[in-house]
């Protein structure tokens, strides 16, 4: 019997633009992959502009950690390294070629590998860096071994993907992943679920893990709720998190033997003409996968959800680990008296605004607009309601803003990332970037601790 | 509109760095962001926002505030003709409130609003708007009778001393409008008790008609006069004196709903006061050594400025214990306090300001405590772990 968990405290924020649940296939004919998405990392470069790379082929190297490599998704040619402020690597952007190459790393069951050996495959496939740590949601590290390893089977975010969809059909490629998982550590590996009625089979019937379901508002999908409420991290605790689609992709390592980076993604957002699931590969180019699909106007293309996703531009590529690209309009207007009008059709988390008169089921066309100006902290107990945590927020982020290493860990920084605070900030009246301020301090403690 | 905005735009670079008027900008942007919400966007974080900002929280506060003004200062004119013996009407009474009463409001805004922009521009900051609700709280909490140049003196050494050291709106550490009321009643306390402030006229030596006496509740229980406590519907609705906002529990509740409902008031705090002051008020009774300790605990409530401060005041956000548990331990030392103060302490016949202003230097203390338990929580996991 799995365990159903309840959370209570959150907010589901409605947004217009879902993605239909349909799968396009769309060439995307360019792809990136961009150092920057990896917290700590610094680039050492393995190929230069012009070199043909096949799938699996490594391009750059961690200079802290040598053994962690980063690999091509597709076989094409290197066109571009494009560098930005004092040489930093932004993207290595890679045409796909005609044909589809790729490495052969061997097909063997991972049943019949020692931990070693797993470990070295996923390192040398560059497959490796889709296994991620808490604390400081970084690329684990393959010499530790984890209390245990977690798959959140859903996402909580607004128009996020549908990861039943993702895996459909898919049943024995995600059992092969799992199976490899599992002997990375000597805990459990779980798989957290929305609801038993809804989830796909593939999850269900999955062996080797332990189920629990979750219920409620965002963010209870978020990887870092689930590992609170199931196995807390305590100092000095190292989990691990991998994604169902990275969990496939570890599969079809062991399976097929060769690194295939498809993902299936949502494209979504009120800008999109046609929102829908995209059938594409890791690191593709966001207008390529928009073609002949936005409205007109000034908009803003994020990588990820519109909570903690990240702003890329049009010509930019998708991140390494999202499976959403999202698009809203900017809000670079001056409202008139906008804080003074009754703002009937405005979202607020309080019922400062008269739209609390309309259905609580209406979805809502947000831009990008700030609606207000940076403030001090002045409001107390509004971030304690959409923060799921026994931790207190606003005293965890004044610790990071004093950079109060002690105060940070009695006050349980250990156990979030910067996505958990996203509600926090996005019903915030003061306006602070709380995000930035958690990835701060989870950057500074673990430079100090290290 | 567009002229408007085409006006700002065109004279907005003066006022940036560099340009003539760089002095200013900091009013310039004041008066900017209040016509127009500013066309700011996210550049990191959350891409979407709440459409609240601290603009749109303060001014709920100030509707809520409205219903309590608005019978103040009616009632300011139905106390003065009721004193010289004459029959207004209702708009009759109100006017003659308003004239009173504006006043008052300006200097406080004046006043206040001035330290603010002067330290905005200094610091570099927008302005904040914390004192559009202290300055119309401010002459909510005085007798009408107060002096101009006294609120004007009060309100700049609360809003300077009280405020701007501590770091502005965010930092501070006691209520700015209460300070500005403590800062009068030790000062000038004259000007601010007894029984000739609450009623205009009566300090000037107007001649009275016989049997009225401009006593407030609290006034004549400080006395031990209780047979001369109003009735309890008089205090309820308001038409006794007293401050100009205070009087009228009706009005308080009505803004306590609104403050409620968009959840801007913490109902904690609120709740919690109310118990404390019930709480000692029942032991009082049942102790019952005086006359003063056998008033029942619904006369408290409704006498002098307690609910007004338990809605208004003790809910300040900034100054007020922050922490959900915190707020209970916070409210209910408030509603103790006030009780205690106007109890056993014939000296101060209300307790109310002083209680919340006590327990604003206690609510980081017991913060402390608080966060100290989750604290202690969190490390009495990792032994568990440790020791298995």
């Amino acid at each position: 019997m799995s365990k159903t968990i309840t959370i209570r405290k959150g907010l589901d924020i409605n947004l217009v633009g879902e993605a239909a649940k349909n799968i396009t296939e769309i060439d995307a004919g360019m792809f990136a992959i961009k150092p920057t998405d990896f917290h700590g990392v610094f680039p050492k470069l393995l190929v230069s502009e012009g070199d043909t790379v096949k799938a699996g082929t490594p391009l750059f190297y961690d200079k802290y950690r040598e053994n962690i490599k980063f690999t091509s998704p597709v076989s094409g040619t290197v066109v571009e390294l494009r560098r930005g402020a004092k040489r930093v690597l932004l993207e290595i952007k890679i045409q796909a070629g005609s044909t589809n190459d790729f490495i052969d790393f061997g097909k063997t069951d991972p049943d019949k590998l020692t931990r070693a050996q797993i470990t070295e495959k996923l390192l040398d496939s560059g497959i490796w860096p889709m296994i991620r740590q808490r604390p400081y949601n970084v690329i684990a590290n393959p010499d530790d071994l984890p209390k245990a390893i977690f798959i959140p089977g859903f996402d909580s975010a607004p128009l996020a993907p549908d990861y039943n969809l993702v895996v459909e059909g898919k049943s024995q490629i995600f059992q092969a992943g799992i199976n490899a998982l599992r002997k990375l550590t000597d805990g459990k590996v779980h798989l957290n679920l929305r609801d038993a009625k809804n989830a796909s089979t593939v999850f269900r019937d999955c062996r080797n893990v332990e189920i629990t379901y979750f219920e409620g508002p965002h963010p209870a999908g978020n990887v870092g709720v689930q590992i609170n409420k199931i196995n807390p991290i305590n100092k000095g605790d190292i989990v691990w998190h991998v994604r169902p689609s990275e969990v496939l992709t570890i599969g079809k390592l062991f399976t097929e033997g060769r690194f295939d980076a498809e993902r299936i993604i949502a494209l979504t957002g009120s800008e999109v003409l046609k929102p829908q699931y995209i059938k594409t590969k890791i690191g593709a180019s966001a207008r390529n996968l928009t073609q002949n699909n936005l409205s007109a106007g000034k908009l803003r293309f994020i990588s990820g959800n519109p909570l903690s996703g990240s702003k890329i531009d049009r010509e930019g590529y998708l991140g390494f680990y999202d499976s959403q690209l999202t698009i809203l309009p900017e809000g670079d207007y001056h409202e008139f008296f906008g804080w003074a009008l009754p703002g009937l059709g405005k979202f607020s988390f309080s019922r400062t605004f008269f739209s609390w008169l309309g259905s609580k089921k209406k979805k809502y066309r947000l831009d990008t607009n700030l609606h207000g100006g940076h403030r001090a902290f002045v409001m107390t107990g509004q971030y304690e309601q959409v923060f799921p945590y026994d931790i207190y927020p606003m005293q965890l982020l004044k610790a990071i803003l004093a950079k109060n290493i002690d105060q940070m860990e009695n006050l349980g920084i250990y156990e979030v990332d910067e996505e958990d605070f996203a509600l926090c900030e996005f019903i915030d009246t003061s306006k602070t970037e709380m995000q930035d301020i958690v990835r701060e301090g989870l950057d500074f403690l673990r430079k100090e601790m290290n | 509109m567009k002229t408007l905005r085409q006006f700002l735009d065109k004279n907005k670079p003066k006022f940036e760095k560099g340009g003539k008027f760089e002095k200013f900008g900091s009013t310039f942007d004041a008066f900017e962001t209040f016509l127009f919400v500013p066309n700011k966007v996210t550049f990191k974080g959350s891409h979407i926002r709440d459409s609240i900002d601290m603009k749109r929280t303060m001014s709920v506060v100030i509707i809520a505030l409205i219903p309590a003004l608005l019978f103040g200062m009616w009632n300011v004119g139905y106390q003065y003709h009721m004193s010289v013996g004459e029959q207004s009407t209702l708009f009759g009474n109100f006017w003659f409130g308003l004239l009173k009463t504006l006043p008052l409001i300006v200097v406080s805004y004046v006043s206040g609003l001035a330290v603010e922009f002067i330290f905005a521009q200094y610091r570099g900051h927008e302005v904040n708007e914390g004192f559009l609700v202290s300055g119309i709280l401010i002459p909510m909490i005085v007798p009408v009778t107060t002096p101009l140049w006294m609120v004007a003196v009060a309100t700049i050494f609360a809003v300077v001393i009280g405020k701007e050291a501590f770091g502005g709106t965010g930092m501070n550490i006691f209520n700015p409008a209460l300070l500005t009321r403590a800062f009068l009643f030790f000062a000038y306390p004259a000007q601010m008790s007894g029984d000739k402030v609450w009623v205009y006229g009566l300090n000037e030596g107007n001649k009275v008609v016989d049997g009225f006496s401009g006593a407030t509740p609290l006034g004549n229980a400080g006395i031990e006069m209780f047979d001369k406590i109003p009735p309890m519907m008089d205090m309820f609705i308001g038409t006794i004196p007293g401050s100009i906002g205070e009087t009228s529990k009706i009005a308080i509740l009505i803004g306590a709903a609104i403050l409620l409902f968009t959840g801007i008031g913490s109902w904690r705090i609120m709740l919690a006061t109310v118990l404390g002051a019930v709480g000692i008020t029942l032991l009082f009774n049942a102790v019952a050594a005086n006359e003063y300790m056998k008033i029942d605990p619904l006369t408290h409530l409704m006498m002098g400025g307690f609910l007004f401060g338990a809605v208004f005041m003790a809910t300040d956000p900034v100054t007020a214990a922050q922490t959900n548990r915190g707020k209970w331990i916070y409210g209910i030392l408030i509603g103790i306090m006030a009780i205690l103060i106007r109890v056993l302490n014939p000296a101060y016949p209300e307790g109310m300001m002083l209680a919340i202003l006590l327990m604003n230097t206690f609510a980081p203390l017991i913060d402390h405590y608080v966060i100290q338990a989750n604290i202690s929580k969190r490390l009495k996991r990792t032994k568990l772990v440790v020791n298995k």
